[in-house]
């Protein structure tokens, strides 16, 4: 079953150096090993952040000038898809401490606090947490109710964080709050908080359905005598709109590939042992599997597409700014989050009681708990809603091969 | 012509900036006065209405809509190449 690589060689996105391939899939190895006990637990993957660690994985995105790799969008996401298959805890902490890096990438270089930081995080392979969610404001991004409080050149910030994933192992969260306290609540920045320079009172414990390795707690984040120059200058709406929102999707997305693409393998399995046990009979199975994997493939091109534009965009504000491209990374999220839900509820269907039994080489009750939160992770609904408003003025070019 | 104080004229019939618009200099961000992605939606509809323009793809950027001059020198634009 070769269907998905052609799709994928269509299509102009940089083939990922091996180097990286390789070094993600040995962390994707002890990702593996660990992964139902991260999830039965509810803890952190931290064999797998300390192989990603070892690897030097989390300071690839930083420029070579600044002592890391310079890897593209399309070369982390390949690192997210590997892990997604092992685990979907450690593949998410991935995913989601590169999505801040690519701010601090896009964003940070004209700033020498940043450019420092960049240097410390390729160097000591420093992992990055988020912190946007608020108490009162729920997943809406664009708004904080929080507020940058400047005395002389340092500042304070107190925020109801009601979700950071990874908050107590992070060594460093980015947070947005509202530029002063007298700032409109969209007029946002974001901030650099250094684990040292914050306390976190936990306020909330993440006991989920999935995705509980991520370990999402809620806090009360302080932060006090913070230098102002950890303010990143660029307004957060930019830089939501020319990194962030692209990392985000992109990178969930690429995560949430590997999960459905590891049930579609599993049920690929059961199907072909199924036909060797009876010779000359296609199992009754295999009809499903074939809907599970044309929907992959359906999956797989819509993330590519999204990397291929968001790669030719790169650098171009305009291009990053432009309604069009906004409307086209909302579907990839709203799109792919609800595929991947279904591959997986699919694959469950061929395997049977085989993947909804806990321990057995067929399982899939995890995959299908982790996935369940994609469509949750910036509500599909808001998106939609937000999607519906910019298409009020889109006009489309009507083409098939450029936007 | 378009005016600089018909685009204010048109500001104030948005909900995220109507109190503020009077206060506003013709060079001051509005993003960092409270217009959101819905507020510049909006804003665009009313301009388009309002001036019987229509703003292509390629202008429908953050930028096109960041200030009031801004605003006022992409509406004139579209005009002028509506009229040519
Ligand atoms: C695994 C995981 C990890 C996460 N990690 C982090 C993290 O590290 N840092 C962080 O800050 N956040 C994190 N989040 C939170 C995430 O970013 C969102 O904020 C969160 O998933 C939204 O939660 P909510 O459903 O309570 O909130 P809301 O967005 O408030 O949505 C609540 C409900 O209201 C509806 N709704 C609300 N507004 C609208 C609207 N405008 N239009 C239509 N419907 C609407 C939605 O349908 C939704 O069902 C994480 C979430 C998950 C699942």
């Amino acid at each position: 079953m070769n269907m998905h690589v052609e799709v994928a060689a269509t299509v102009p996105v940089a083939a990922p150096a091996e180097a990286l391939d390789a070094r993600g899939r040995r962390v994707a190895e002890a990702a593996a090993r660990h992964a139902d006990a991260v999830d039965r637990e509810g803890r952190f993957p931290a064999e797998a952040v300390a192989a990603l660690k070892a690897e030097r994985l989390l300071g690839i995105q930083v420029p070579r000038s600044l002592g890391g790799e310079g890897a593209s969008m399309s070369e982390i996401a390949e690192i997210c898809a590997i892990l997604g298959r092992a685990c979907s805890a450690a593949a998410m902490v991935f995913a989601m401490h590169h999505i801040k890096l690519a701010s601090l990438v896009t964003h940070g270089r004209d700033s020498a606090w940043h450019c420092t930081l960049m240097e410390r995080i390729a160097a000591e392979q420093l992992l990055i947490a988020s912190s946007t969610t608020e108490a009162g404001i729920g997943g809406d991004l664009r708004n904080s109710l929080c507020a940058v409080e400047a005395e002389g050149d340092a500042f304070r910030l107190t925020k109801e964080a009601s979700v950071i994933s990874y908050g107590a192992q992070a060594d460093l969260i980015l947070a947005t709050a509202r530029r002063h306290p007298e700032a409109a609540t969209s007029d946002q920045v974001l901030v650099a908080l250094l684990r040292d320079q914050i306390t976190l009172a936990r306020t909330g414990v993440w006991d989920t359905l999935g995705m509980r390795g991520t370990c999402s707690d809620g806090f009360l984040l302080k932060a006090e005598g913070v230098p102002l120059v950890q303010v990143l200058q660029k307004p957060f709406a930019e830089i939501a709109a020319q990194s962030m929102l692209a990392a985000s999707h992109l990178l969930w997305g690429s995560v949430w590939y590997g999960i459905a693409a590891y049930a579609v393998d599993r049920a690929r399995a059961f199907v072909q042992g199924e036909a060797r046990k009876k010779p000359g009979q296609v199992p009754p199975g295999a009809l499903r599997l074939a809907e599970a994997a044309n929907e992959l493939q359906a999956m797989k091109s819509t993330v590519v597409a999204g990397l291929a534009r968001y790669e030719d965009a790169k650098g171009d504000p305009d291009a990053l700014g432009a309604i069009g491209f906004s409307i086209m990374l909302n579907n990839v999220k709203t799109t792919v989050s609800g595929q991947a839900v279904d591959i997986v509820q699919r694959a469950l269907g061929v395997v049977g009681i085989a993947g909804y039994k806990n321990g057995t080489p067929f399982s899939l009750g995890r995959q299908l708990r982790d996935v369940l939160s994609a469509p949750l992770m910036i509500s599909n609904d808001r998106i939609l809603s937000n999607t519906a408003n910019l298409l009020l003025v889109q006009k489309g070019s009507g083409k098939l091969l450029s936007a | 012509m378009v005016e600089i104080s018909d685009i204010r004229d048109v500001l104030k019939s948005l909900e995220s900036l109507k109190g503020v618009v009077d206060t506003l200099s013709d060079d001051d961000d509005l993003f960092e006065k409270g217009l959101d992605s819905f507020g510049s939606v909006q804003l665009m509809l009313a301009l388009e209405e309002r001036f019987e323009i229509e703003f292509p793809d390629s202008a429908l950027g953050r930028r096109s809509f960041s200030t009031i001059r801004i605003i006022r020198d992409t509406v004139a634009g579209l005009r002028q190449q509506e009229a040519a």
